[in-house]
């Protein structure tokens, strides 16, 4: 019997299993798919909002603006990637300019620091590429880029380590009451569990109504995105955003923590298995991000790819506890600015379950030590020191990237193990340049079948069934 | 530690350096290679058609490989293996490393480039469409395929017509695996003519010309293929859907020269040929630092990459005996009409000794055309074709005699229609 | 008449074969598109290049040639026998790995040292 199963390890969950393994409680973290962090944690905009569009008194605005710090703070504490570059909200016209003043009001009202507005002169010098048709922009200081999954694969790493357990390959078919709490039927089993968060992102609503009442829809809303190669990426130096309209944030032109410059998103109400990139959308993106910045060379595309957002035509996040079904708390219709309040939100979601029965007592051991080894950002002698006490490093996998083998083998060892390439690449950056993983990928699943003793074959791209190799060759018939 | 010369990259074209710089006088020359044996990406191209120019014989890419490696091994030229070179420096300092002597900092006399190119991925071309596995560049499958020994699908198709892609619809088929089709964006074929005969022609594998994919359709490993036709201007035409169901995608649509180490070291580039603007000794902006082969600009034969790497090589040697050339004489060498890239870019006439070699490509398929090299209005010499296509690189040697009436200093390489 | 476009080299000349005339070649650039143009039509020849397994090499698979061209008929079947093999290293250039395969007067050779 758990005291708490959190239903999904994207960056909700993982940051609730962080809070809770604080304190000394029995908690599960349930996955569906073989990684954590694998569905809209790993394909959004990756942006850190300070927090002046949320309509002031909603959870958004709360939680946004608390989580812009708090999230700037786990991301330093946890060797997490997060650059503090400050957003733009830049204007095109004289209306433009009257919603920027409405959002720099909107912000101080939200109590985002340090807002200012920026006329045409100081913009141009601090974003000499900006289109000749930018009026003035809403600066925000706080906004920050983040590696999202970077974040969430930390947080679950934290809470692993410190006693949470995760089942991984593991989707939930159905939830029973039982007792005082609850009998989860799963793929692996059924689980027994006192408290249930539902972190279930674009499935929130399924699994919400399992058992409770249908209080909130999940509209998977689709964005496509283009990532350019590093030489784009000191186009700008802030978060470049247009004005907001009723679709949402609009298209965003931004470096990327690592570098890359990201052109996105669309806008596309779907269904939750359309993951696809469309021409129309992509030349929608391509064409309303020219506007903010001409000189964009898409040439250095290096790729594409889309997210689903959890809206749910509701402005606000449904975060609350099962008026019926006590003990069964909703984390969901977490779309923007989800990423930067999940993490906020989950240290008030630990109280609540506290208020609810759980018993909170905080661990004496807890051990939040996280280091990773980026071999890429250190010196020459730093580099020839940490290859003398191991050769590994010695290595190169990702010519691209600079990442070494003693690296992708580190990531093979942390407390809990990624079994394919991507799930690699989201925490060593293998295969995240240009060259997309042509040189490095075939290596990287020859040190995953290693490590883990396996064979290469059984090594996936990403998720269960995704297979790279369908067999050797010399096979059965040979020539057809 | 100080060498003479440091060549980077261990393919056919450092290969030839390093022989070259040593045949030419430089005592202490040194290749690095990235990989844990000798010859590039000839070890991964098993199939015919290597060194008919070089060896007046067919090879395969090993088999050119292994003479140039047993070559290298009759001399005292050091080899690096498994070694990475980080960064190359104005001043001529190899940043390298490996798990035996770990991080390295190797002074060097005159460096040559030999990096080579990499593929354009499907990211670099924004096909629409979901992302599951199954979509491979053609040299990454050939590797697995060719020295891995894995397959990597059952039924395939094939976009860009590049010889990579067209080898590799010939190995796909001979493995067992059914191709289904060959897709090509321009209206006619990036490879070479041979390669269509004996490559789709034998196996009756469709080119379907003026196409290219719209859609990728598979949740976890690739289901679906759609192709459309496209319009002059490259667009989807409506209607000209054909549907394949394929479990691979191959992509053979282009090749890019790899210079990341280049551009940190601050060597001019050339955006027409994504590669540095190189002398006619193959010597870069940066005196000293020379380079060669798919580094500088794509080339469809290893020979010419053979050819031009050992004059870069006996040019680094001559440049550590001589010293440095004089710069501001150079001839600049540009492409004008229906011409491409021009390799050299600059031209010394007190280096060359009867004429220069000048490579380049068209910009488009041309029949009976005349390849003109102009200085203003004057036609310095012309060469007739028959038959030129961007798939094929040309070769010509401009006379020095002819280089010499050049006015300003400037000569345009163009291609007309003969009697124009 | 018959137009081909001569493989034996990457220039591939645009022939003309007539062969009404004794298979008479013409739009050949070199000798070779003559003997290829009246070979193609009469029984046109491939070399092949694969792999076969090798054991306790620096790879799995080691590149291999037919050591000169065969009829193009028998592809399938040669690469049927280049499948069934598997060699021991060390091998070196030009080692026959299969000799006289399927009686073609023709061997399997390795193209590589390993």
């Amino acid at each position: 019997m758990y005291d708490v199963t959190i239903i999904g390890a994207g960056i909700s969950g993982c940051s609730l299993a962080y809070e809770l393994s604080k304190y000394n409680v029995n908690a599960l973290l349930l996955e569906k798919e073989n990684d954590v962090s694998v569905g809209t944690t790993k394909a959004n905009s990756a942006i850190v909002h300070a927090g002046y569009d949320p309509e002031p008194g909603t959870k958004m605005a709360e939680y946004n603006v608390k989580g812009c710090a708090y999230t700037a703070e786990l991301c330093k504490k946890l060797d997490v990637p997060y650059k503090q570059i400050g957003s733009l909200v830049v204007a095109f016209s004289d209306d433009e300019m009257k919603t920027v003043n409405e959002l720099f009001d909107r912000g101080n009202e939200n109590g985002v620091p340090g807002l200012e507005v920026w006329d045409q002169a100081k913009l141009r010098e601090e974003e000499p590429n900006l289109s000749e048709e930018a009026k003035g922009a809403l600066y925000a200081p706080t906004a920050g880029v983040v590696s999202p999954w970077e974040l969430a694969i930390a947080l679950a790493e934290v809470a692993v380590k410190n006693g949470v357990e995760l089942k991984l390959n593991t989707e939930v078919t159905n939830i029973e009451k039982a007792g005082e709490g609850y009998k989860i039927i799963t793929n692996q089993g059924d689980i027994e569990t006192r408290f249930v968060v539902n972190c279930a992102g674009i499935f929130a609503d399924q699994v919400n109504e399992y058992i409770n009442e249908k209080k909130f829809t999940i509209v998977p809303n689709k964005g496509e995105y283009y990532l350019l190669d590093k030489n784009q990426g000191e186009l700008v130096n802030h978060v470049i955003f247009q004005c907001p309209n009723e679709k949402g944030k609009g298209v965003l032109v931004s470096p990327t923590v690592h570098g890359n410059l990201i052109v996105g998103p669309n806008s596309v109400p779907t269904d939750s298995s359309d993951l696809g990139t469309t021409l129309e959308g992509l030349e929608f993106v391509r064409e309303a991000a020219l506007k903010s910045v001409p000189s964009i060379n898409y040439r250095e595309s290096i790729r594409n790819f889309a997210g689903l957002r959890a809206r749910t035509g509701v402005h606000d996040f449904f975060i609350y506890e099962d008026e019926v079904n006590k003990g069964f708390f909703n984390m969901a219709g977490m779309a923007s600015p989800g990423l930067t309040s999940a993490c906020a939100i989950s240290v008030d979601m630990v109280q609540t379950i506290g208020k609810a029965g759980l018993e909170l007592t905080e661990k004496e051991d807890f051990d939040e030590e996280r280091h990773v080894v980026r071999f890429k950002h250190m010196s020459h002698e730093e580099r020839a020191e940490l290859i003398k006490k191991n050769p590994l490093y010695g290595k190169i996998i990702c010519r691209c990237e600079t990442v070494t083998e003693g690296e992708i083998v580190d990531a093979l060892h942390r407390p809990f193990v990624p079994t394919s390439v991507d799930g690699i690449k989201r925490r060593c950056n293998s295969g995240m340049g240009r060259c997309q993983g042509g040189f490095c990928g075939p290596r990287v699943q020859e040190i995953i079948a290693r490590e883990l003793g396996i064979p290469q074959e059984e090594v996936m791209k990403d998720r269960a069934g995704m297979k790279i190799i369908t067999g050797e060759t010399k096979e059965v018939g040979g020539a057809n | 530690m100080l060498y003479d010369v440091i060549v980077v990259g261990g393919g056919p074209a450092g290969l030839a350096a390093a022989l070259e710089a040593k045949k030419n006088g430089a005592e202490k020359v040194l290749v690095v290679e990235r990989d844990k044996e000798l010859g590039g990406i000839l070890n991964q191209c098993i199939h015919n058609g290597f060194g008919l120019h070089h060896f007046k014989e067919e090879l395969t890419g090993p088999e050119y490989a292994n003479r140039f490696i047993e070559m290298v091994k009759e001399t005292d030229i050091e080899i690096m293996l498994d070694t990475m070179v980080l960064d190359v420096s104005e001043d001529k300092v190899v940043h390298c490393m490996n798990k035996t002597d770990g991080y390295m900092q190797l002074q060097a006399k005159a460096i040559v480039l030999n990096m080579g190119c990499r593929e354009r991925t499907r990211g670099a071309i924004a096909i629409p469409g979901d992302r599951p596995a199954g979509v491979f560049t053609a040299g990454a499958a050939q590797r697995y395929v060719n020295i891995e020994g894995y397959m990597v699908g059952k039924r395939v198709l094939i976009l860009g017509s590049g010889d990579i892609g067209l080898i590799m619809a010939r190995r796909m088929t001979l493995e067992g695996a059914k191709v289904v089709g060959c897709v090509e964006l321009m209206p006619y074929s990036n490879g070479l003519n041979r390669n269509i005969v004996q490559c789709l022609n034998d196996y009756d594998i469709p080119l379907y010309l003026s196409h290219t994919i719209t859609n990728i359709k598979g949740n976890k490993r690739v289901e679906q293929v759609t192709i459309n036709e496209v319009d002059e201007n490259k667009k989807p035409i409506p209607g000209t859907e054909i549907v394949f169901d394929v479990d691979t995608v191959l992509l053979s649509v282009g090749l890019i020269p790899e210079n990341e180490l280049s551009r940190a070291a601050g060597i001019e580039m050339d955006r027409q040929t994504s590669g540095p603007v190189i002398y006619e000794n193959y010597e870069t902006s940066i005196p000293g630092i020379f380079a060669s082969g798919n580094v500088v600009h794509v080339h469809d034969l290893v020979d010419f990459v053979t050819e031009e790497s050992e004059l870069a090589g006996a040019s680094a040697a001559k440049y550590i005996l001589n010293g440095e050339a004089d710069r501001e004489s150079a001839i600049s060498i540009t492409a004008g009409a229906c011409a491409g890239h021009v390799v050299p870019q600059k031209v010394r006439l007190e280096n060359i000794d009867k004429r220069v070699e000048v490579y380049f490509r068209v910009s488009n398929v041309f029949h009976d055309v005349v390849i003109k090299v102009k200085s203003g209005d004057q036609v310095l010499c012309q060469f007739k074709r028959e038959h030129v296509a961007p798939a094929e690189m040309e070769k010509i040697a401009i006379p020095k005699v002819l280089l010499e009436k050049a006015a300003d200093k400037k000569v345009v390489i163009s291609v007309e229609k003969d009697g124009e | 008449m018959t137009e081909l476009i001569c493989i034996t080299c990457p220039k591939g000349c645009h022939l003309k074969v007539d062969e009404a005339n004794d298979y008479k070649v013409t739009g050949n650039g070199c000798p070779r598109g003559v003997d290829y143009g009246r070979k193609e039509l009469v029984n046109p020849t491939r070399v092949i290049t694969s792999t076969v397994k090798i054991e306790g090499g620096s790879y799995r698979r080691l590149p291999v040639k037919t050591s000169s061209d065969i009829p193009k008929g028998k592809i399938h079947d040669v690469m049927e026998e280049i499948n069934k093999v598997t060699v021991q290293s060390p091998v070196h250039v030009g080692d026959v790995v299969i000799k006289d395969v399927l009686g073609l007067g023709v061997d399997i050779v390795s193209a590589k040292n390993m």
